[in-house]
């Protein structure tokens, strides 16, 4: 019965996540907590890109445009003095609404090789935006001195504080992905990835879904950017770099594409393989690179593929 | 702003248009033919420039390097062709383009670890410095110019060995008849690591023409790529026609707004406005162009038959 | 002829040099099977697209109950009572047999921007869909997933999608191509118990079935049609005989 195996894989999941701080401090290796609030934060992203890219068929290789947008809302604005997290992240998420809305509505009338490569265009233009912006640190970025202020409910500036709100927030953000990919208008997204001949002589005209579903999946991206601003405290283009979509995607397919809890695990394997590749050489790149390509061609379902119970969880 | 530099400014925009063509070509000859979405273009451009500077320094000579940088890296393709490639032919764009990004990873920390990463240049022999005079007043360099010529004639040649040969007619007729060409005993392997030696080897070309003008770094191949994205996108798929056209828009409208768009917002905002916001918009600009482009022709200016 | 439900006027389409379609003048009644008859490489499969809005013809119009509907897309005139099978199965493979009518309800069903209830369980979707599979015999393969149906199986299940659209004019591009004795037989069997109440312009290879199904022929050759009317009239035409058939007259 496929619905244990989920039941049981998301309750240690979950179980997990939440003992880690208490066993990382009684370990004291604090560490741990800051590189799984960062996996956190790109399952956020990886999720939404799960959406259009998963369910959806949309190869954007331009998601980290709007991690950049949620990051630069939440930099801008604390440059600026306004310290309030709802303005900050309000901003950051209507923000990148907007931008993939724009981006969206061009890209999206293409489709295949046109739509990757423009997705990868324009936002290496956003990337090369942020590298002239003179008063924002140009290429290299600048700190953000207080984090984002939410009338003293809770103080980000605590590591295990912040770690639990991520955690909340990827689990809804997950549940989120998970409810919108099984509703009538995943089932139309899905649907069209699927056969889109076929959802066209029905009746389904897919632009429109499509367009919905890619300004819904910059908005939950831009969140994961205001959270990783204040993670690392910091903003720089690179978080629009195009390598960093990269890696997104490969988050997506490394964990399971189309699958709910593929971007969470897809985040933890490659940021912890990145991590342990880096501590043991410099030139760790060297190895990732091969090992991403055999992933590609012999792993292609990923680790829900594997995992009992993940592949409809 | 006097003619003189405007015109030198419009030469430095058809330069970076032919190295922009260079890259173009072998990127839409390999989709179009193996239908493959190559990200790592770039890294044999990047290949290129490097195998080229250590040739140069180990011979000795200038020519004889250029040589062996080429042929380096038309091996240095195949063998990617060979080893990594080959296998992604039948797979979707999603696959292929995740693999190559894996590549590229691979190519620019293995150019780290070989050359380190500081920024190298190549030295000029002393026949390629100096200027020509174009017309009285007007200088350019000579070693640009001889890029440009050098991207002319490739252009040239491309058009010939594609619309005129039996390797041409090859590569077109695989570009929509995979089978045919097959049932034609034709080895279509074969013809495949060829075209996309080739295709690496007009990257190399372009890389190590860049060489003594651009910094020879890790990740060079990307910043470029990308530029060649937004050509392929412009010009249609495909499309060798397309890929030139693309190319000297691209590389001029680029070329000519990082010179001049910063002055000319001088003229209508203040100074202070205008160093902010020319250096921004020039770099955004030919982005821009491609989103007018697709807004008005979403298949690209000269999109190709058939496929 | 009263009734038209679809009227097309010299309908033009050509691929470079090769006219897929030369000039076609066709129509069909309300409640009546109109099949398409034509050699390989006749046009047939260009001219259906143009009439299920897939292709847009280079001149010509085509009316649909008196409006006309040249210019829209397939979505458009899906709405409007279109409903076609394509001669390669087209069904959503990765889906179960359940979902894929499931969705056909669903594309006449209003806007599908909804975006939290599971659609899966949505009985509004399930049972009319349920339904409908079990109208064309496929009611005890609902939950398996349709790749790995037998092709009778999936034929079947694409003209099942169609028909949970509510079509008002069916189009269905070789139904029975690839079918063996049995399947072929269910098929045609299950297309006669919609005659009557379900207009249908059918393409079709299989003569036994066009001829045992089709109130009128029409017969397609380079392009044109070159003759139209009952089974039996056809059966004797001379030009029919000649072009199509290969005989010498």
């Amino acid at each position: 019965m496929p619905g244990r195996a989920r039941i049981l894989l998301w309750s240690a999941v979950i179980a997990l996540l939440i003992l880690l701080p208490p066993v990382a401090e009684a370990l004291k290796q604090t560490f741990y907590i800051d590189l799984l609030r960062r996996v956190m934060i790109f399952a956020i992203a990886a999720a939404s890109l799960n959406l259009i890219l998963g369910y959806g068929g949309m190869i954007s290789f331009g998601h980290a445009a709007y991690l950049g947008i949620g990051a630069y809302a939440v930099g801008i604005l604390a440059f600026h003095g306004v310290d309030s997290g709802w303005m900050q992240w309000g901003t950051a998420i209507a923000a990148s609404a907007v931008v993939a809305a724009v981006i969206g509505a061009v890209s999206i009338r293409t489709s295949g090789i046109y739509f990757i490569m423009i997705t990868l265009a324009f936002t290496q233009m956003l990337y090369y935006l942020g590298m002239s912006l003179e008063v924002y640190g140009r290429d290299d970025g600048m700190r953000i001195k207080t984090h984002s202020q939410f009338w003293g409910l809770i103080d980000l500036a605590d590591p295990v504080s912040f770690y639990y709100l991520v955690l909340a927030l990827m689990l809804a953000s997950l549940y989120l992905v998970h409810r919108l990919a099984n509703s009538r208008f995943g089932m139309v997204l899905r649907a069209a990835k699927s056969n889109e001949a076929r959802s066209r002589a029905i009746g389904f005209s897919p632009y429109l879904y499509r367009l919905a579903a890619f300004v819904i999946a910059g908005a939950l991206c831009g969140l994961a950017g205001a959270l990783l601003a204040n993670h690392t405290a910091y903003i720089s283009p690179d978080f629009m770099h195009w390598t960093r979509s990269g890696e997104i995607m490969f988050m997506v397919i490394l964990g399971g594409i189309a699958t709910t809890a593929g971007p969470l695990f897809g985040a933890f394997t490659l940021l912890v393989l990145e991590t342990l590749l880096a501590g043991w050489t410099e030139h760790w790149q060297v190895y990732l690179g091969p090992l991403l390509i055999l992933s590609v061609i012999f792993f292609r379902r990923g680790l829900a593929g594997i995992l009992p119970g993940a592949r409809d969880a | 702003m006097n003619l003189a530099l405007v015109f030198e400014q419009l030469l430095n925009g058809v330069q970076f248009g032919v190295m922009l063509f260079l890259m173009a070509a072998g990127l839409t000859l390999v989709f179009g033919i193996m239908n493959l979405v190559n990200l790592a273009h770039g890294s044999l451009y990047m290949v290129g420039a490097y195998l080229a500077v250590s040739a140069i320094q180990w011979t000795g000579n200038y020519l004889l390097g250029v040589l062996l940088g080429l042929a380096g890296t038309l091996l240095v393709g195949m063998l990617v062709e060979v080893v990594a490639l080959r296998t992604l032919y039948e797979r979707d764009h999603l696959d292929q383009v995740l693999a190559t990004f894996g590549l590229i990873l691979f190519f620019n920390e293995l150019v780290a670890m070989i050359w380190g990463r500081t920024a190298l240049y190549t030295e000029l022999p002393s026949w390629l410095e100096g200027h020509i005079e174009i017309f009285s007043g007007s200088r350019y360099p000579l070693y640009r110019a001889l890029v440009i010529a050098v991207g002319l004639g490739v252009a040239l040649g491309l058009w010939y060995v594609v619309t005129r040969t039996r390797l041409g007619m090859l590569i077109r007729a695989g570009a929509s008849n995979r089978t045919m060409v097959a049932a034609l005993g034709v080895n279509i392997r074969l013809l495949y690591t060829v075209v996309f030696g080739f295709g690496a080897a007009l990257a190399g070309l372009a890389g190590l023409m860049s060489g003594p003008i651009y910094a020879v770094q890790p990740g060079m191949g990307e910043l470029i790529l990308i530029q060649v994205f937004v050509v392929i996108v412009i010009g249609g798929i495909g499309s060798i026609r397309g890929a030139f056209v693309g190319a000297l828009v691209v590389g001029i409208v680029d070329t000519l707004g990082r010179a001049f768009l910063k002055p000319l917002l001088g003229t209508v905002l203040s100074p202070t406005a205008a160093e902010a916001a020319g250096p921004a918009l020039a770099s955004m600009l030919i982005y821009l162009l491609m989103a007018v482009v697709l807004a008005l022709r979403p298949e690209g200016l000269f999109p190709s038959r058939g496929t | 002829m009263s009734g038209a439900l679809l009227e097309a006027r010299g309908l033009r389409k050509s691929f470079g040099a090769l006219r897929a379609s030369d000039g076609i003048d066709f129509d069909v009644l309300e409640g009546e099977t109109h099949a398409v008859i034509g050699p390989n490489g006749a046009g047939k499969t260009t001219f259906i697209s143009q009439l299920s809005g897939d292709l847009r013809p280079d001149a010509g119009s085509i009316r649909f109950s008196g409006e006309d509907v040249t210019a829209l897309r397939a979505p458009a005139r899906s709405r409007m009572g279109f409903a076609r099978s394509f001669q390669i199965t087209s069904i959503y493979r990765e889906f179960t047999a359940l979902e894929n009518v499931a969705l056909a309800v669903q594309a006449h069903a209003g806007h599908s921007f909804r975006f939290w209830k599971p659609a899966r369980s949505e009985r509004a979707l399930r049972d009319p869909a349920r339904a409908i599979l079990d109208e064309v015999g496929l009611g005890a393969r609902a939950e398996v997933i349709a790749a790995n149906l037998a092709h009778g199986e999936q034929r079947q299940l694409e003209v099942a999608m169609a028909l949970a659209t509510k079509p008002r004019l069916l189009l269905l591009d070789e139904p029975v191509a690839g079918m063996g004795n049995d399947e072929t037989q269910r098929m045609v069997t299950f297309l006669a118990s919609l005659k009557g109440r379900q207009t249908i312009i059918l393409v079709e290879h299989d003569m036994d079935a066009v001829f045992s199904l089709a109130d009128r022929i029409s017969v397609l050759v380079y392009g044109r049609i070159i003759a139209t009317g009952s089974p039996q009239e056809i059966r004797v035409n001379a030009e029919v005989r000649r072009a199509y058939l290969g005989e010498d007259a």
